[in-house]
């Protein structure tokens, strides 16, 4: 028998050369959060790729503009939701800010626990999930367990797991439960063995260790450029950390290290979360001893804060103060300030615009994994798909921040 | 420190510099339109300022005001740390004529703050290399955190897209399906 191609000229049966265009997401089993990337493919390889981000995009900015300044809040909680009590604190620090005022330092501690509490969250959900999609399911569990303890004081403490609606402008909701300190020392030691037990899963495994070294790299000049802040920017070795270079609360007196990479590859990314866990039990540990047990929590100004709820009931005075903050909202002076944190991405922003009313006029969320999102496209080109997977995971996108 | 910084821009630009402010620790310059890029390559090329940082851009919609919007960058020095809010005034009464310089050419990562700037308030950068909607959809009427954009209108919901209509850069000559492939036997006749 003849061999079939026997009559062909030479080259017609090529497979197709020209390049072939993907679409991931933006619902796609391998991604957290709500993005889109379309991708020409040469092969496996990417020729080139668009992000395309705002499938969640709720708003947040235009809803800000129509209740009063407590009622933002919610919002904040709704943007990053892997760590809102960070979201809290910002938002609350940078109303201070333009209002002028300073909460008691019981205050500033109870902050900064929780906020650092809600940043071990974060990045053990982040880690949990980054390993979860190269198919590592075990550390997810692990680390989630981890996410659970802390879950479980902040609901203890303010009522709800994940949207706390907890920070108030001149202090907190509520004073720190009788037994916080106790149950937050007690969490402590299990977070960092739990930690300890996945990492022996994780670190030593030769497919997980390729996946990430080498793999979505940048440069500290593209990334600073770029606009990256956070645990991503430190891993390309830029010691910045918003409660180092410019401190707020009392970071100032709290001892603890910026970790950061060298290569700014995904292993980096996943490196320095993992670190910034331990800095961050450091920091509790350190703000437990200094917190004094007892003092106001809130400031001592009747415009501001809602007056205790039995004075509400028994005095016109009381009843006054409430409904003139409930009614009319904090009548914030005229003026603006940008207020920045550190969250849990990175340096988390609040441009605010008060026009004297009790109604922000403006109030722009500078969300860290906006700037940090936008090299996605960079980062991917040239890889193969199969590295989209991780390096979208190691930025820990979150969707409600990046689209508002 | 950086009160030093606003009277470097005053003395290396002198006029363009509207007004300089600084409130609640924060350091305001207001520039001229027209001096933006001129002045943000300043910023980032002098080593006294050194910021090779944009921290935040965004726009404020003063309906009230002639020029009616108001683009705040938000700049930060990692190095010497310090920040200044730089802002300018662009665009008449009815939002139109709404221009300004893009600042990608100087920080590559203003290119999607830029992006939404211009989604949300219909700021147009001239000189951007990709200006589109980013949080909107590419069908949506007119932009949202405009003052006058009612915060209950509801816009019609879009037709399904067909599939050679990609978004850009994508056209829909660029890439291919593998329906579209012609597969050649060899024998012509």
């Amino acid at each position: 028998m003849e061999p079939i191609d026997q009559e062909l000229e030479e080259g017609e049966l090529e497979l197709p050369s020209q390049p072939m265009s993907l679409n991931m997401g933006p619902s796609h089993p391998a991604m957290h959060g709500t993005i889109r990337v379309v991708m020409e493919l040469s092969g496996e390889t990417i020729l080139k790729a668009d992000v395309q981000i705002g499938y969640l995009h709720r708003g947040f900015e235009k809803m800000c503009e129509r209740g009063s300044w407590s009622q933002v809040f919610p919002y904040v909680d709704r943007c990053n939701y892997a760590s809102p009590m960070l979201n809290n604190v910002g938002f609350a620090l940078a109303v201070e800010k333009l209002l002028g005022v300073t909460v008691p330092e019981r205050c500033q501690y109870y902050r900064v626990v929780l906020g650092e509490l809600a940043r071990i969250a974060d990045h053990l959900t982040c880690n949990g999930a980054m390993a979860m999609e190269l198919g590592a399911f075990t550390p997810l569990l692990w680390f989630i367990k981890g996410r659970e303890m802390i879950y479980d004081i902040m609901e203890e403490e303010t009522g709800a797991r994940l949207t706390h609606s907890f920070g108030r402008v001149g202090g907190m909701a509520q004073p720190p439960s009788s037994n916080f300190k106790a149950m937050v020392g007690a969490v402590l030691p299990p977070i960092l063995s739990i930690l300890g037990e996945a990492e022996t899963l994780l670190l030593q495994n030769r497919i997980f260790i390729d996946r990430l070294q080498g793999v979505g790299k940048i440069s500290a000049a593209d990334a600073i450029a770029l606009g990256w802040t956070g645990p991503c920017l430190r891993s390309t070795g830029v010691a910045y950390d918003v409660r180092k270079a410019h401190p707020y609360l009392v970071y100032d007196r709290l001892s603890f290290d910026v970790p950061v990479g060298q290569e700014g590859d995904n292993w980096d990314r996943f490196m320095v979360r993992l670190e910034e866990i331990r800095q961050s039990v450091r920091i509790i540990q350190q703000a437990l001893e200094q917190m004094p047990d007892s003092g106001p929590i809130n400031v001592d100004d009747p415009r501001i804060v809602l007056p205790p709820k039995d004075e509400v009931y028994s005095t016109i005075e009381g009843t006054i103060q409430h409904f003139k903050i409930v009614m009319e909202g904090i009548k914030v002076p005229a003026g603006e300030a940008y207020g920045y944190t550190e969250g849990g991405n990175g340096e988390l922003g609040f441009y605010l615009v008060s026009d004297g009313s009790g109604t922000p006029y403006r109030v722009r969320i500078r969300p860290p994994c906006f700037a940090i999102t936008q090299a996605l496209g960079g980062l991917i080109t040239g890889v193969m798909i199969p590295d989209v997977v991780p390096t979208f995971g190691s930025l820990n996108m979150i969707g409600g921040e990046c689209d508002h | 420190m950086s009160q030093k910084l606003l009277d470097i821009l005053k003395a290396q630009f002198g006029s363009d510099i509207l007004e300089t402010k600084s409130e609640h620790g924060d350091d305001t310059a207001v520039v001229l339109p027209g001096s933006w890029l001129k002045i943000a390559r300043f910023l980032r090329d002098d080593s006294r300022c050194d910021m090779q940082m944009m921290v935040d851009l965004c726009g404020v919609d003063y309906p009230s005001r002639e020029p009616r919007f108001e683009v705040v960058m938000h700049l930060h020095s990692i190095n010497l740390r310090h920040r200044l809010r730089l802002k300018t005034r662009v665009g008449d009464a009815e939002g139109d004529g709404a221009e300004l310089d893009s600042v990608v050419s100087v920080w590559s990562g203003a290119n999607w703050f830029e992006r939404e700037t211009f989604d949300m308030m219909g700021v147009v950068f001239v000189g951007h290399p990709d200006l589109r909607r980013i949080l909107m959809y590419p069908e949506f009427v007119g932009h949202p955190l405009r003052k006058d954009y009612p915060a209950d209108k509801a816009q019609p919901l879009v037709p399904f897209r067909e599939g050679y209509e990609k978004l850009p850069p994508f056209d829909r000559f660029e890439g291919m399906s593998f329906g579209r492939q012609v597969f050649r036997s060899g024998k012509a006749d």
